[in-house]
């Protein structure tokens, strides 16, 4: 039976069975203790577990806003209950797929992970060049057992079943009164291809993370982009990453086109034109951009984030000479493209701040104020509230582009401009001209060198999954033996999959058959 | 035939296949409550094959409804009718009941039918009550030809592990009522499948599917790269749709390696499933991730 349990146990997938082991630790220090946690993490049972955990774990990261995808929520939370925001930041779960507790988790799943498959890949490399067990005792103890007698001589009936088990892709083992037969070892090894993928697309995702970059930069339409990290608005890199694997390409935003549903007011499409110069002095050539096609850079690519509305304000001073003039980039607030910003000219004596909001198709309600109705700039208008006094731009604290502090300022107006039109501040203290505005793109650069571990991993796994779940592996016996001048035939099989019914049926049938034919040469003779 | 009258013709053909529905769904409760009241007699037993038939050809009258209102729906906004939760929902009463219909070909599963059409009912009575948004085109992100091979994968892996999550619960049903009577079954239950077989069945469903939803992630993943700029950012949905996968992972898991069988298989199967309705549920309604198309 030792062959046929072992078969068992290691049919369809890891057990942890297989390594047999106390659920007591050792009363052993050192190198023993360090063996039996070892042995502990690599069980399979432990790397389900984790597997399970790291399910569990991850449910939080969907409750709560995490830093991640959906900083201003965070914020938001944090204005709200600042308290249990407080005790929420302190468990993570802001950055729930950044914190040390789901790390730890993942890093002992790789562990387990490796620990479980790569010796048993090493079994089953092994295993493979090895013959089928020998033949167990009890075969009627086994599932499938058949049994008949024939007249037929012993070795005759053998060398028929060999023949038979051999055309159906069976590997033998023959033995003085019985022949073990085994199928499928493409079962197994799927199983191993399947949790070997697992590892290699953890390992994708960590070289992406460590090896990555991602930054965001906000363009108008007619300014142009050069690549270099002082570029960006914002950037986050990985601890591997160096800053002269960022590719110097340059990006012109010719022009920005969005195109809206009348009826719902939901964006159709989005198609960005623009001319690229992938190396200094290489010749530019025209692209188009749009949500479904960034743009490659050898290992880099660039996306189409989100676009909005820039102003272009010219801001005079007491005497009429220019102190500001420009597009500056609005943060879109809804659907609508309301969009907030901060006009802000600290060369003026004192300084003065524009709190402000475009509005790309105005409408104006008592409960509501100035607000947009529709995202396309049908009836622009740039809503403006002036402060003067110290915008608090020397203070060495960092600022938001979109915000101002209002703290050391007071209101000087309040008025609303639509383009071309002039506001001529009080107390002559200067002027503001509304001159138009121009579309914004924001360019995601972001670097990934492992993904393409990662997607050849996935579809290693799928692979490996389809061949471990619909590959079949059977093992059959048979037996003969003599009993009062007949031969006694046994036919029985292990299988963890379904169809060895069928196999073993097929086969008595046919070994029934060549016996009744043998039978009758018996009878001729 | 101009966009909005193919619309118009969309709602009255998913009406239409709802009332086709109803009937189905009482002709299969009919069967039910007769089978209860007059037990197995042999010539109550034929004529109620016939009951089932036709219970089975209502069934099959009201998915090909279904089909076409779906389809119209698709020929109104000129793209794949899976925009938003209204479609996706007509989308996924289709494929759970061409599941059940493909099932009963091969197994016996006819008797499954009053579960199925009631679980159409209700998918599509909140389809069209709660969900319904005019017929409008894709935003630009869901322009992609992704979007047929990811949503396909998603829609009929949803609805075949919905169709081993009703197996799994009618066995559990069906496992408490043996137990009562001492393993005998009330004569309305006699010629419904074994035990076994209910368990081996919902499990093959599951083993069947689940590279399919592998490969649904693994094809919103694709796309997700194109589209967003990563393969993998811990989107609501995504994280959903990977704690699924995990269920079915440690249900075929427990089912292979540790014999997992029976009612503590049923139990993991349904855990699984949950996470699955959570997920197409709650995610899209009331989540705050990219995956939010429900357009309410």
């Amino acid at each position: 039976m030792a062959p046929a349990l072992g078969f068992l146990i290691c049919g369809g997938a890891m057990s942890s069975s297989q390594v047999s082991y106390d659920s007591q630790p050792p009363q052993l220090s050192g190198i023993g203790f360090a063996r039996w946690i070892w042995r502990q993490l690599t069980s399979m049972r432990t790397a389900l577990v984790l597997l399970l955990l790291l399910a569990i774990a991850s449910i939080p990261g969907s409750i709560f806003p995490q830093r991640s995808q959906n900083p201003l929520q965070v914020n938001e939370y944090y204005q709200t209950n600042p308290e249990i925001a407080r005790w929420i930041d302190r468990a993570s779960l802001f950055n729930v797929f950044s914190s040390p507790w789901f790390s730890a988790i993942y890093i002992l799943l790789f562990i387990s992970l490796i620990g479980c498959v790569v010796p048993r890949t090493w079994e089953h490399f092994k295993s493979a060049r090895a013959l089928p067990p020998i033949t167990p005792k009890n075969l009627e103890r086994l599932e499938e057992f058949h049994q008949f007698s024939t007249n037929w001589n012993e070795s005759e009936l053998l060398k028929h079943a060999s023949s038979e088990l051999n055309r159906r892709r069976y590997r033998l083992r023959t033995l003085p009164d019985s022949i073990g037969a085994e199928k499928g070892f493409i079962r197994e090894t799927g199983n191993l291809l399947f949790h070997l993928s697992l590892i290699l697309l953890l390992i994708g995702v960590a070289y992406g993370s460590l090896g990555g970059m991602r930054a965001d930069v906000i363009v108008s339409e007619g300014e142009t982009f050069t690549n270099v990290a002082t570029s960006y608005d914002s950037l986050s890199t990985g601890g591997l990453f160096s800053i002269d694997d960022i590719p110097p390409f340059t990006i012109t935003v010719k022009k920005f086109t969005a195109k809206y549903d009348l009826v719902t007011n939901a964006p159709i499409d989005y198609r960005l034109d623009a001319q690229v110069v992938d190396e200094p002095n290489k010749a530019p050539r025209d692209v188009v951009v749009k949500v479904n096609k960034p743009l490659t850079f050898g290992d880099a690519r660039v996306y189409l984030q989100a676009n909005g509305y820039s102003p272009i304000v010219t801001v005079r001073n007491s005497v009429g000479a220019i102190v500001l003039r420009g597009p500056i980039p609005f943060l879109p607030q809804d659907g609508n493209l309301t969009s907030i910003g901060s006009i802000k000219v600290p060369d003026m004596q004192p300084q003065v701040g524009f709190v402000a909001k475009f509005l790309p198709t105005f409408e104006r309600t008592v409960e509501r104020g100035g607000f947009s109705t529709y995202p396309e700039a049908l009836k622009p208008v740039l809503d403006l509230a002036a402060w003067s006094g110290d915008l608090g731009l020397d203070s060495g604290i960092p600022q938001s582009v979109y915000r101002i502090n209002t703290e050391k300022l007071t209101q000087i107006g309040l008025d609303a401009l639509s383009p071309g039109q002039k506001w001529e501040l009080p107390n002559g203290v200067g002027s503001i001209t509304f001159d138009g505005f121009t579309p914004w793109v924001n360019l995601q650069v972001v670097r990934d060198p492992g993904k393409a571990y990662s997607l050849v991993g996935a579809v290693l796994i799928l692979c490996g999954l389809l061949v471990s779940l619909f590959g079949r592996r059977h093992r059959i016996w048979v037996r003969v033996s003599q009993k009062d001048g007949d031969t006694i035939v046994q036919v029985a099989g292990l299988t963890r999959s379904p169809g060895l019914d069928e196999e073993i049926r097929t086969l008595v049938a046919v070994l029934q058959e060549k016996s009744e034919i043998g039978k009758e040469d018996n009878v001729k003779e | 035939m101009s966009k909005s009258d193919l619309a118009f013709l969309s709602n009255d053909l998913i009406y239409a296949s709802m009332a086709i529905c109803a009937l189905a769904f009482l002709v299969f409760a009919y069967e039910l409550a007769w089978s209860i009241r007059l037990g197995e007699e042999k010539t109550t037993l034929t004529r109620r094959q016939k009951v089932i038939r036709i219970a089975q050809a209502l069934t099959i009258l009201y998915f090909l409804l279904l089909f076409a209102g779906v389809v119209t729906r698709g020929l109104s906004a000129g793209r794949v009718p899976w925009g938003n939760m209204y479609e996706f929902s007509i989308t996924g009463a289709l494929a759970f009941t061409l599941a059940y219909l493909v099932a009963s070909l091969k197994f016996e599963v006819q008797w499954l039918g009053i579960l199925i059409t009631f679980a159409s009912l209700l998918t599509l009575g909140t389809a069209v009550t709660l969900l319904y948004v005019p017929s409008a085109p894709l935003v630009p992100a869901l322009k992609s030809p992704w979007l047929v091979i990811h949503v396909a994968a998603a829609i009929i892996s949803g609805g075949v592990f919905l169709l081993a999550n009703c197996i799994a619960a009618a066995y559990l049903i069906l496992e408490q009522v043996e137990k009562k009577r001492a393993g005998a079954r009330p004569e309305w239950a006699v010629r419904l499948p074994k035990l076994e077989t209910l368990d081996q069945l919902s499990y093959r469903l599951v083993a069947l599917v689940f590279p399919l939803w592998t490969f649904a992630i693994i094809a919103g993943a694709i796309w997700a790269e194109a589209a967003w700029g990563r393969y993998w950012g811990w989107d609501p949905k995504e994280t959903w749709s990977f704690i699924t996968w995990v269920g079915y992972a440690a249900y075929l898991h427990a089912r292979v390696t540790a014999g997992w069988r029976g009612k503590r298989a049923a139990w993991l199967c349904l855990i699984a499933g949950s996470t699955f309705l959570f997920n197409y549920i709650y995610v899209n309604i009331w989540g705050t991730g990219k995956h939010t198309y429900s357009g309410l």
